[in-house]
């Protein structure tokens, strides 16, 4: 059992935003009754069928911190961004600053090769060529909508559909506490299992004409125990 | 007339002083953050701009007083009542269950500040009984507890740390193999992890399979039933989730003690720097100052000293009978000692502000962040009222007399005594927590 592939995708965003929760809902199908802070980065399983019907493992890493965390705790931090199939960005409908930070934590990931203190991170200037040739594929994920007023919800859900034309990604916007917005068969659902094939998708079937994507791997582990996750 | 001139310049100040506390509550503190109301924003500034009395001394005697006793009522107001209303009611906002009835609890919630602050004084013989309930020596002495008590924490710590972090000669040694190594080790924590989760989202998904409902018993039938009849399976799974809840434990240790690893690293490549080469020297002088603050706080304490002249004036009595200089004592001391109390605050309240923002940062969330601004802002409050009571002592006589009118009569030696105490309690304990801490950390280190 333990044989089956396995695909490793991030969840990112600000602390605070509700990634613990969304995770929880999408791995167990059940609302998270108590979340805490989450320290490092803790792992999620989930199983899913490909259109050949083979399953996969999906990991969820969700990485815990904010974006304008120290020096130390990105470099850290960086560990964990080794050989990613697939990001899923989390941001707040209520807090307009977590969604322009989503920009910092797609940089952060995907210039992991660059080292922490590197131009392209601090200037923080979003720059769309970079997100043009990226082949990993981005999810954009806003929660807590139930607490946006009917009233403002135009208005945000326009915000947000151009954050995520901005990725290049799908967008998603649910409320964590309720499992209705992810019950299959319902849009949301769709769009998700469409992502996670996707990811799936670029990590086995394309291996072939799909040379350098875009990030070396890390020198130093070269050798060592992370083997199985890097590509032969 | 003069009163006019007065007036006006207190406004201006006034407002400079809120355009400065602006610009550092949005530049700093709230950088991250988009839910902030306006109210608390004012709430924060008034704290601010009211606490700035030292302008005073630069006016005219007779408007001072006025000036001195409006400043301190205003103070007081939103340090007794408005404040802490403010905390309760955004404390209660974010605890969902309390949503319908907000105003009630928070009334409920300054009740028992209050209840609690009035009792403070109970135990402290800070007041003459000569003064009403409701006067403001009752409030002033309560705040002037609170607020000495936090001064001496904080300078006590303050002093200690100071000297620890600048020198270089704590600096622990690490190098990039001992990075490496535990980075390793916490990925090999996260492989375990995941390999366990698979081993039981497989377990799951075969029963899920096979029909069977896999329920967590609830309630007492549950757990009767759950003793009974146990089922293979789920006995197995429960301790792989035990396992796996050790293990997510252990590699948020990891994470933590590596990205501590990283933090030293860095502090050691900038104290090779040129400014950290400055540092390390500073370091040096303060902690010789910290030292020397100890020895004279026990020194207060144990004689039960009270000084009579304040240190410019004994300083330059002291030059004028040593080296015979001619010197007019007290033309000079006034001046002297205007400058060395301005410089004292400014440095003071600076110290407060990096302390508290690295405090914001630390703990702050969207959820808390407004509660936590409120804090700080009390916090501020009370800090500057005691800061006028202890600044009394390191002012010439005449001046001693106005502060002596304008707080009215206070038991100003006993808050000497009690900063004393409080800051050589402080200080201590924090030797001693620092040396624990830096004892334990490279012993930790080698048994990798």
């Amino acid at each position: 059992m333990a044989a089956l592939d396995r695909v490793k995708v991030l969840v990112l965003g600000d602390s605070g935003v509700g990634k613990s929760s969304l995770v929880h809902l999408l791995c167990h199908n059940q609302v998270l009754g108590n979340p805490s802070w989450t320290v490092g980065c803790s792992i999620h399983d989930y199983k899913e069928g490909t259109p050949e019907e083979k399953t996969y493992y999906i990991e969820l890493w969700d990485v815990g911190g904010s974006v304008g965390s120290a020096t130390s705790v990105k470099s850290t931090r960086a560990v964990f961004y080794n050989s990613l199939n697939g990001i899923i960005l989390v941001h707040d409908l209520t807090n307009k600053k977590s969604s322009q930070n989503l920009y910092r934590w797609s940089l952060e990931a995907l210039n992991r090769d660059v080292a922490p203190t590197g131009v392209l991170v601090t200037n923080g200037d979003y720059d769309r060529e970079q997100f043009a040739d990226n082949q990993i594929p981005l999810l954009v994920i806003g929660t807590k909508l139930d607490q946006i007023p009917e009233t403002k919800r135009n208005e945000v859900l326009t915000r947000t559909a151009f954050l995520a034309e901005d990725f290049n990604a799908e967008e998603i916007n649910l409320d964590c506490t309720n499992p209705r917005y992810l019950a299959a068969g319902s849009s949301n659902a769709v769009k998700l299992s469409r992502f996670f094939d996707k990811v799936i998708e670029k990590r086995y079937f394309l291996r072939d004409g799909n040379q350098i994507p875009g990030f070396s791997e890390r020198k130093r582990f070269g050798g060592g125990t992370l083997k199985s996750l890097h590509y032969d | 007339m003069s009163f006019l001139i007065d007036s006006s310049i207190m406004v201006t100040s006034q407002v400079l002083f809120f355009g400065f506390g602006w610009l550092f509550f949005m530049r700093k503190l709230f950088k991250d953050y988009e839910e902030y109301q306006d109210a608390i924003l004012q709430t924060y500034q008034d704290t601010i701009l009211s606490s700035l009395i030292p302008l005073a001394y630069f006016l005219h005697c007779s408007s001072r007083y006025f000036h001195w006793k409006l400043n301190l009522c205003v103070i007081l107001l939103i340090l007794v009542f408005m404040v802490p209303f403010y905390i309760g009611y955004f404390v209660v906002s974010n605890i969902r269950l309390l949503h319908r009835q907000k105003l009630l609890f928070a009334c409920v919630l300054w009740l028992t500040f209050m209840y609690f602050f009035w009792k403070l004084g109970d135990p402290f013989p800070i007041l003459s009984p000569k003064h009403g309930i409701l006067s403001i020596e009752q409030l002033i002495s309560r705040v002037g507890v609170i607020g000495v008590t936090l001064m001496a924490l904080l300078s006590g710590f303050g002093a200690v740390n100071c000297p620890y972090t600048y020198m270089s000669y704590f600096l622990r040694n690490v190098t990039d193999a001992d990075i490496l190594a535990l980075e390793r080790r916490l990925l090999q924590t996260m492989d375990m992890i995941i390999s366990k989760k698979k081993r039981i989202a497989v377990a799951h998904r075969t029963m899920f399979q096979r029909g069977e409902v896999h329920n967590k018993p609830t309630g007492f039938w549950g757990m009767i039933k759950s003793v009974t009849t146990s089922v293979a399976g789920s006995e197995n799974l429960s301790l792989i989730q035990q396992e796996v809840d050790a293990l997510e434990e252990l590699s948020r240790q990891l994470f933590l003690e590596t990205a501590d690893l990283h933090a030293t690293k860095e502090r050691i490549e900038y104290s090779k720097t040129f400014q950290g080469k400055y540092f390390n020297f500073l370091g040096y002088f303060f902690s010789i100052y910290c030292v020397w603050k100890i020895f004279m706080a026990t020194i207060n304490i144990v004689f039960d000293r009270v000084g009579k002249t304040d240190p410019v004036t004994r300083g330059i009595e002291i030059t004028v009978n040593y080296l015979g200089i001619q010197f007019d004592v007290k033309f000079w001391s006034q001046h002297i000692s205007f400058i060395l109390v301005g410089i004292i605050i400014v440095t003071s309240i600076r110290g407060l502000l990096i302390t508290l923002t690295k405090f914001f940062y630390a703990i702050s969330s969207s959820k808390s962040s407004n509660v936590i601004v409120l804090l700080l802002a009390q916090i501020m409050g009370m800090y500057f009222v005691s800061s006028v009571l202890l600044i009394r002592m390191s002012m010439p006589l005449e001046y001693r007399t106005i502060i002596t009118e304008v707080l009215g009569e206070l038991q100003f030696n006993f808050y000497h005594r009690w900063f004393d105490v409080i800051f050589l309690v402080s200080a201590l304990s924090s030797i001693l927590f620092l040396y624990l801490a830096h004892k334990q950390a490279p012993e930790k280190h080698m048994a990798l």
